[in-house]
């Protein structure tokens, strides 16, 4: 991390963009759509939500299509990669903080607080003793209270499992197609990115299938206590980042596809492939801590 | 703008990219700038802002503990001030002024031509004013503001009413743009530093400011996700919360708390900072034990992981987790001693001028001590049973916030506002707004220890007999403090609109990057970035 490292940039070769309308109307948009998702709670209808949205979808989009253009007119210097590598590791290290919250969540839930409410814990007897001396249930649970019915538990075998692999798969496609990418072999890049777009969306549909049954069939739901909140929640959370995932590669099957990239100049490939790789690994947290285990 | 040095010649001749033109007049601007000083202006100025209106909160709070009995306003409404009190001052005030200065300082301090990611840098500004827009908004609603305190522990803060999503909502909005803000940061310090600035020559401000980014980013989706279980056991019938549902409301503040205790060190680690650029300026010596200030702040940032419970002590851990968290908070006490001394060895026969930055900085230096001297009083788990939720532990995070993060922000201002503005600011003014603050703010919060340990709760409208005294003497100190600040405004506006012409290196002591460009600092500094000698750097 020593500067020497650093080719001493030449003069102004570090590109400051003078100014952009992109990021005021992100943050109207986000504000629009905050205010909206605030109403819509309240029990408002949820338009002033969908303009926000909208609005957000825009500024993505130019915000974006700015950035291409600038890249594709040569204005980004090493140096600019080298910021663009620290931004995207750091964004993925706050998405893993994220994600390691539900995962906190889960693992407080199943080894202290059950433990403490079905009196299988020594260190804190008088819980169970006090609020729920009849309950005993181990994980999965609805809790004393079953919140939400019975239900039925989502096994890990099946679905979950073929996922894994169709994850699993992408995983391989993606490098697969950085392999061509690396190579200058289009057709491998491109044809390694639509494979793992469609893995990507196939997954996706998939977790619909799943949820669909859940609810359909196994009374299993988000209120179905704390094994109903923290399986939706995180397969959830999940599911949304797969999908802006594989929206990500499929921006960048299109730029493949439009000739952007070169062997030696294409970190948004590798942004997505990175973020990819992320998703994949959280996937197998999910898959051995919320269905198998 | 014209360029005063060689240096600064060359940057305009091999510059190439047209960003040379003056930026934009009028709201677009500020709207749509990229620029590092522009933000890094507008941070300070909605910092002021949310500090005055977090600050009248805060008169309201104490105008109604003034005496004993229920006085001015309804303790619902009370309870929204203390509650709206914290969430302003520590996401409005006290953070987005250390993102100010951390925009306006770490490219020159580092020797870059901006932050590493300019547009982002403005979209972490603007969503700001948004996020408060929409948490302010919630006081004018039906039923109120939050008002279950800025911890937001369920079950009672699920009760709010209508305010709830927005108060959630704004939070998030606070989050994303601290996380963005903490890339740039990080990416700019990481990517950005001029040839030969090697990262054991970074100006400690620079350092403490990578370590506070590392936290943020750490912490602030830890946060996200805490209140997004709030939002969805509220409206999405979810039981992370709800022991009937198998969760626990005590999980919520161990989530809230892994977010919490490393968000107070995100409010102090920059503190650190600025006292140590502040001292041995004035004290007209280098900076006592550098590599071991680095070294105490990044083990500060490792233990503020491992010490959340005891935040906790009282909600019935297991024994093993209670002495567990008792030794690792008392653990960190060790770091931060080794900081006031090496703060206090800077100051040992230096030749030392008490201009008005030194005087803040000496005052953090003793009364931040005093907090933390609390904080280890609270951190002995049997004692904390008896301070745990009284106004000892109100005294305890008010000395570390107001005489230290805050008393640093100010120290900062005068010590930086020479070098923003071209104009040095009011000495005498500015004097006088040191010593009626640090006087304000020892009469405001001292007496709060005693009332602590003699067993008055915080978040209370109204209080038993034998408190009044204190709590009136506590109230004066409120207002002195609190009136004492628009001194600064003053000075601030004052210092903006002329005053005598600043040279490059207005302290004859200061040391630095900064110090080398013309004051006011042009629009864009350090094009090419200047090579940093060893001597340079640690003079
Ligand atoms: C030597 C260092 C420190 C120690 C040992 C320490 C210890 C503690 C302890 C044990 C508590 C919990 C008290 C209770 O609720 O019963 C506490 C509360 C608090 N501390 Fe500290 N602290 C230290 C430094 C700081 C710093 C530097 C800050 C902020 C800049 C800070 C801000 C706070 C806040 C805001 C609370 C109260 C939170 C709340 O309940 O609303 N502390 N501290
Ligand atoms: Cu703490």
């Amino acid at each position: 991390m020593s500067t020497t490292t650093h080719d001493a940039p030449s003069a102004g070769s570090y590109y400051v963009p003078h100014s952009s309308p992109w990021p005021i109307i992100g943050s109207v948009g986000l504000f629009v759509t905050m205010m909206g998702g605030a109403n819509l709670l309240n029990g408002h209808a949820p338009t002033l939500l969908y303009c926000g949205l909208a609005v957000l979808i825009v500024m993505m989009i130019g915000w974006f299509n700015n950035v291409i253009r600038e890249s594709q007119a040569g204005l980004y210097s090493p140096q600019m990669d080298r910021s663009f590598r620290w931004g995207m590791s750091w964004f993925i290290f706050s998405e893993v903080m994220f994600f390691a919250a539900f995962f906190g969540a889960l693992f407080y839930a199943r080894d202290y607080a059950l433990p403490w409410l079905d009196g299988t814990s020594a260190s804190k007897p008088m819980t169970h003793e006090l609020l729920w001396p009849t309950f005993e249930e181990r994980w999965p649970t609805n809790g004393p209270g079953r919140v939400g019915g019975t239900f039925e538990v989502m096994g890990p075998w099946g679905l979950p499992a073929l996922n894994t692999l169709i994850l699993l798969s992408s995983g391989a496609t993606v490098t697969w197609a950085h392999w061509g990418l690396l190579k200058g072999n289009r057709r491998q890049l491109c044809l390694g990115l639509a494979a793992t777009v469609g893995l990507g969306f196939l997954f996706v549909a998939l977790q619909a299938v799943e949820y669909s049954h859940a609810y359909q069939h196994m009374n299993l739901t988000l209120g179905s206590g704390i094994y109903g909140s923290t399986f939706f929640m995180l397969t959830g959370f999940h599911g949304a980042h797969v999908t802006i995932g594989a929206i990500m590669l499929t921006v960048m099957l299109l730029r493949s596809l439009a000739g952007h990239f070169t062997p030696e100049h294409h970190f948004a490939f590798e942004a997505a492939a990175w973020y990819w790789h992320f998703v994949d690994v959280v996937w197998l947290g999910l898959f051995v801590f919320v269905y198998w285990f | 703008m014209t360029a005063t040095t060689a240096g600064h010649d060359a940057v305009h001749d091999g510059h190439d990219h047209g960003h040379e033109h003056a930026p934009p007049r009028g709201l677009w601007r500020w709207l749509s700038t990229t620029n590092h000083k522009d933000i890094g202006t507008m941070y300070l100025v909605l910092s002021l802002t949310m500090f005055f209106i977090g600050g009248a909160m805060a008169l309201v709070i104490r105008a109604e503990l003034f005496r004993p009995g229920l006085q001015l306003v309804e303790p619902m409404f009370f309870n929204q001030m203390t509650t709206m009190h914290a969430l302003v001052m520590i996401f409005g005030a006290v953070m987005p002024a250390f993102v100010g200065l951390a925009n306006w300082l770490i490219p020159m301090m580092v020797g870059a031509p901006d932050m590493a990611l300019p547009r982002m840098n403005n979209w972490s500004f603007w969503i700001m004013p948004f996020a408060f827009a929409l948490l302010l908004s919630t006081l004018f609603m039906d039923g109120g503001g939050p008002a279950g305190g800025w911890t937001l522990y369920p079950p009672l803060s699920l009760q709010t009413g209508a305010a709830f999503p927005f108060v959630i909502l704004s939070i998030h909005m606070m989050g994303v743009s601290s996380v963005m803000g903490a890339i740039n940061i990080i990416a700019t310090i990481l990517n950005l530093r001029a040839p030969g600035m090697t990262l054991m020559r970074m100006p400690l401000f620079v350092w403490t400011w990578l370590i506070t980014a590392y936290l943020l980013i750490a912490v602030m989706p830890v946060l996200a996700g805490a209140v997004t279980m709030l939002l969805t056991d509220k409206y999405f019938g979810t039981s992370f919360f709800n022991a009937a549902g198998g969760g626990d409301p005590v999980m919520f503040q161990h989530i809230f708390w892994f977010f919490g205790h490393p968000e107070v060190y995100i409010m102090i680690l920059p503190a650190f900072g600025i006292v140590s650029q502040i001292i041995p300026t004035f004290a007209r010596k280098p900076l006592f034990g550098y590599a071991s200030m680095v070294y105490a702040t990044a083990s500060i940032a490792f233990l503020s992981f491992i010490v959340w419970g005891h935040h906790m002590f009282t909600v019935g851990m297991p024994l093993a987790g209670e002495l567990f968290f008792m030794y690792a908070t008392m653990l960190i006490a060790v770091p931060t001693g080794v900081k006031v001394f090496n703060w206090i060895s800077t100051m040992w026969r230096g030749s030392m001028t008490f201009e008005t930055p030194m005087l803040f900085a000496i005052a953090f230096v003793v009364l931040f001590t005093i907090g933390g001297f609390s904080g280890l009083m609270l951190a002995i788990a049997p004692a904390d049973f008896q301070y745990q939720d009284t106004y000892f532990v109100v005294a305890h995070f008010h000395y570390v916030l107001v005489p230290g993060a805050v008393f640093s922000i100010m120290a900062a201002a005068y010590y930086w506002l020479p070098k923003w503005t071209g104009h040095m600011y009011d000495e005498k003014l500015g004097r006088l707004h040191f010593w009626c603050s640090a006087i304000g703010v020892n009469i405001l919060f001292f007496p709060q220890h005693f009332l602590g340990l003699a067993g008055m709760p915080r978040r209370i409208p109204d209080y038993a007999l034998q408190f009044a005294e204190f709590n009136m003497i506590s109230s004066i100190g409120a207002f002195i403090f609190g009136f004492s600040q628009l001194i600064f405004l003053w000075v601030v506006i004052k210092c903006v609109r002329g005053g005598e012409p600043a040279p490059a290196k207005p302290w004859e002591g200061a040391h630095g990057l900064e110090w080398t460009v013309p004051s006011p600092a042009p629009h864009h500094t350090f094009q090419t970035p200047p090579q940093i000698t060893e001597a340079e750097a640690h003079s």
